[in-house]
C-alpha cells in the first residue's frame, strides 16, 4: 500500500495495557480530504487509536505516519499537535475557569512559547476570527460565560471550536453528539460536514442516525482491530457486525 | 459579570499597591519624624516586625504564582528564600571587614575560626553589592530553572513533585549544616554591621529595609498581577486545570510550568535578600521543610489563586504568630495546625475567596429583590440542553449510560 496522498496511515498497529490487546495489528489509511467514521462497540479501541496518532500512547509495534512522511511515533503531543492534528475527547476537555472566548483564544493557531504569550496582544485578524467561531458554533451569547457553565452540548460545540481555532489538517472527534438534543445532533452533523469540505476528518461515533447524516464511508472496529469497512449500508448489513455490535 | 468581577479584582489589586507604597512612606516618618511621646509614633521594633512579615508576604506571593495559578504544590519554596538570604548574608558578611573579632581584613570570622587560609572562590564578588544583588536573584532562579527542567519534563505531577521539592529543600538543610560548605555551618552568618555604608542597626536604615520591602512587595503584586492577566497567565491556569488538553493544541505545558517556577523562585530569592538584614541573621535552619510548609499554610489561608490572600495571610498567620508565641509558646504549633486543618475544611478558597463568593451572593440576592420589586424575574431558567436519553431506541444501544472520560 503507498503512503503517497495518504493524510493517516496506520499499519499494523498494535499496543497492549498489562497483557490486554487494546489495539491489535490494526491498520487504517485515510485519504487527504477524506471524512471517515468509526464506529465499534464499547472497548474496541477507538479511543485509542487517536491516543496513539496524537502521541499519548506509544505503539508495541507498527507504522504510523501523518500526511504520507512524518512518522508519527517519533514525536509527542505537542509536536504532533503543531503538524496540524487536532483532537476532541470523548468527555469534553475544555478549560473550565475560562471563559468561553479565552477557550479559544488559547487554541487559535499561532506561535506557542512563552514570551510571545506573555506579552500577547490580540490582533483585530484574532478578534475577527473568535468572532467568525462563535458565530458557527452558535456560543455568540455565551461569549463571556465561564465554560463551567455550559451545558454538556455546548461544551461540546466549545471543543469542536477550538479544533476549528487551531486550524489543524486533520481533525480526530470522538463522539462529538454525545448529549446533544436530535437537533443539535443534526446542526453537528451539518458542522462536520462543513468542516470536510477543506480539512481531513475521522468521527468517532455511536449514534448511528449521525452517522448516516455523515454520509461518509464507516470503519468498523472490534477488539483492536478492523471488523469492517465500507458504505454505512454494506458495513449494516455485515453479519460480524450485526453479532457484535449492532444486534445486540 | 465577568467583566464586574475583573473590575473588582482590578481595583483590589490597585489598592493594595497604593496601601503598600504609602506604607512605604508614612511608616518610616512615623518612625523617625515623630516624637516617642506621641500616640502616633511606630517604635523600631515594630517596624523591623512588619518588614519581616512583608518578606514572608513577598514568599507567600511567590509560592501562589505556582501553586494558585499553576496547581504545582511546592514544599520547598523555604529552599529559594534562603538562597537569596545567602547572597545577601554574603555580601553583608564582606562589608564587615576587619571589624570582625579576628579583624581578618578579609576572610569572614567563622573562616578565620575554621582556619581558612584563603576565601573559597564562591565567596569573591560578594563584596560588591551589585554581585550579590544579581546572585540573590541567579542562584534561586538557576536552581528552580534547572529543577524544574527535569521535574516537569519527566512529567512528575502531585504528590510526587511535592514530595520532591521538599527533599530540595532538605538536601540544602543538611548541606548547609556542614562546615565544610564555607557557609558558615549550623551559626550560618551574622554579626552583620553595614549595607551599602550604613549601619544595619540604625533606625533609618531599618526604615529603609521597611520601606524596599514594602515597594518591592509592591512591585511583585503589579508583576504577578500582569504575568495572571496575560495570555500567558490563562494559560498557566489552564495548565493547572486541564494539562494534557494544553499539550493536545500545541502547548508545551513543561515550558509553560518551568516560567512560572523559576519566576516564582526568584520572587522567593528577594524575600529572602530583604527578610536577612532585617533580622540580622540567615542560618541553615531557614531551609527547615518546616518553614516551607508554613508558607503553603499561609497561602491557603489567605486564599490561593488569588493576589492579595497570600498577603494577608502571611501577615495575619505570622501577626498571630507573635502574639501567640508571646503568651503560649508551647501551642504555637497545635494552633498552626489546627489553623490549616480548619481553613482546608471550613474555608477552602481561603479568607479572600471566602469573601468573594459571600459578596458574589449577597449581589445576586440584591439584584433578585430589586428585580422582584420591578415585577421581573432576572433568574430566568436558562435554556439547558438535555441528554435525550434513548434517542434511537432498541437497535443502537451499544452506547453507554455517559461518555467515558478519554483518561
Ligand atoms: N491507558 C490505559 N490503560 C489500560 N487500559 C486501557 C488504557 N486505555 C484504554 N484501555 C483499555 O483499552 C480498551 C479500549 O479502550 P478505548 O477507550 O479505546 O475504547 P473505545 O472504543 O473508545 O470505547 P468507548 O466506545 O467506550 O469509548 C478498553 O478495554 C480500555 O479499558
Ligand atoms: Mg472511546
Amino acid at each position: 500500500m503507498s503512503k503517497s496522498n495518504t493524510i493517516l496511515y496506520l499499519d499494523g498497529v498494535s499496543v497492549s495495557f498489562d497483557g490486554f490487546r487494546a489495539i491489535n495489528n490494526l491498520s487504517l489509511v485515510l485519504d487527504k480530504g477524506e471524512m471517515r467514521a468509526i464506529i465499534g462497540p464499547n472497548g474496541a479501541g477507538k479511543t485509542t487509536m487517536m491516543d496513539i496518532v496524537t502521541g499519548k500512547t506509544r505503539p508495541d509495534e507498527g507504522e504510523v505516519f501523518f500526511d504520507g512522511q512524518v512518522d508519527l511515533t517519533r514525536h509527542d503531543e505537542a509536536e504532533i499537535a503543531m503538524m496540524g492534528i487536532g483532537r476532541k475527547f470523548q468527555k469534553p476537555t475544555v478549560f473550565e475557569s475560562h471563559s468561553v472566548e479565552d477557550n479559544l483564544m488559547l487554541a487559535l493557531k499561532g506561535p506557542r512559547s512563552i514570551f510571545p504569550a506573555l506579552f500577547h496582544r490580540r490582533s483585530a485578524a484574532e478578534a475577527r476570527r473568535i468572532d467568525d467561531i462563535l458565530g458557527i458554533t452558535r456560543l455568540g451569547d455565551k461569549r463571556d460565560e465561564l465554560a463551567a457553565n455550559l451545558s454538556h452540548g455546548q461544551k461540546q460545540w466549545l471543543e469542536i471550536g477550538m479544533l476549528l481555532a487551531q486550524d489543524p489538517k486533520l481533525l480526530l472527534v470522538d463522539e462529538p453528539v454525545a448529549g446533544m438534543t436530535d437537533a443539535e445532533t443534526e446542526e453537528t452533523a451539518r458542522l462536520l460536514k462543513d468542516i470536510a469540505r477543506d480539512h481531513s476528518v475521522v468521527v468517532v461515533e455511536h449514534d448511528m442516525h449521525f452517522v448516516r447524516e455523515l454520509g461518509v464511508k464507516v470503519t468498523c472496529l472490534h477488539e483492536g482491530s478492523v471488523l469492517s469497512e465500507g458504505t454505512l449500508d454494506f458495513v449494516s448489513a455485515d453479519e460480524r457486525v450485526v453479532e457484535v455490535y449492532l444486534g445486540r | 459579570m465577568i467583566t464586574q468581577r475583573f473590575f473588582a479584582a482590578d481595583r483590589r489589586i490597585g489598592v493594595t499597591i497604593v496601601a503598600l507604597l504609602a506604607a512605604a512612606i508614612v511608616v518610616p516618618l512615623l518612625d523617625l519624624a515623630v516624637s516617642p511621646q506621641s500616640a502616633f509614633y511606630i517604635p523600631p521594633y515594630i517596624v523591623a516586625l512588619v518588614g519581616k512579615y512583608l518578606c514572608y508576604a513577598l514568599l507567600a506571593l511567590a509560592l501562589d504564582l505556582v501553586w494558585g495559578y499553576c496547581g504545582i504544590l511546592s514544599l520547598g519554596h523555604g529552599a529559594f528564600f534562603a538562597l537569596g538570604g545567602y547572597a545577601m548574608g554574603m555580601y553583608l558578611m564582606r562589608q564587615i571587614g576587619s571589624r570582625g573579632v579576628y579583624g581578618n581584613p578579609i576572610l569572614p570570622d567563622f573562616m578565620v575560626f575554621l582556619n581558612y587560609k584563603e576565601l573559597p572562590w564562591f565567596w569573591y564578588g560578594f563584596d560588591h553589592f551589585w554581585f550579590a544583588a544579581l546572585m540573590v536573584l541567579a542562584v534561586p532562579g538557576l536552581l528552580a530553572f534547572v529543577f524544574g527542567w527535569f521535574a516537569f519534563r519527566s512529567r512528575v505531577t502531585g504528590v510526587y513533585l511535592s514530595i520532591i521539592t521538599q527533599a530540595m529543600t532538605y538536601a540544602l538543610l543538611l548541606a548547609f549544616f556542614r562546615n565544610d560548605m564555607g557557609f558558615g555551618g549550623n551559626n550560618g552568618l551574622t554579626d552583620f554591621k553595614d549595607i551599602l555604608g550604613f549601619s544595619v542597626q540604625a533606625d533609618a536604615t531599618r526604615s529603609a529595609l521597611f520601606a524596599a520591602s514594602a515597594v518591592t512587595l509592591a512591585l511583585a503584586v503589579f508583576v504577578t498581577a500582569a504575568i495572571v492577566r496575560s495570555k500567558y497567565g490563562k494559560l498557566l491556569m489552564a495548565v493547572r486545570d486541564a494539562e494534557s488538553r494544553t499539550r493536545f493544541l500545541g502547548w508545551r505545558a513543561e515550558n509553560v510550568k518551568l516560567f512560572a517556577f523559576t519566576v516564582s523562585a526568584i520572587m522567593a530569592g528577594i524575600a529572602g535578600a530583604l527578610y536577612v538584614p532585617q533580622v540580622g541573621i540567615i542560618n541553615p535552619g531557614e531551609f527547615d521543610p518546616a518553614n516551607s510548609i508554613e508558607v503553603v499554610i499561609w497561602t491557603a489561608v489567605g486564599g490561593r489563586g488569588t493576589i492579595v490572600g497570600p498577603i494577608i495571610g502571611a501577615l495575619l498567620v505570622n501577626a498571630g504568630k507573635s502574639w501567640f508565641t508571646g503568651v503560649l509558646p508551647e501551642f504555637w504549633l497545635f494552633a498552626l495546625g489546627g489553623l490549616f486543618v480548619a481553613v482546608t475544611l471550613l474555608l477552602p478558597k481561603g479568607i479572600v475567596g471566602m469573601w468573594d463568593s459571600w459578596r458574589g451572593r449577597a449581589k445576586a440576592l440584591r439584584a433578585a429583590s430589586l428585580a422582584a420589586e420591578a415585577g421581573n424575574d432576572p433568574q430566568a431558567p436558562e435554556p439547558k440542553i438535555v441528554r435525550s436519553a434513548a434517542r434511537t431506541p432498541g437497535a443502537w444501544s451499544a452506547t453507554g449510560p455517559e461518555p467515558q472520560p478519554a483518561e
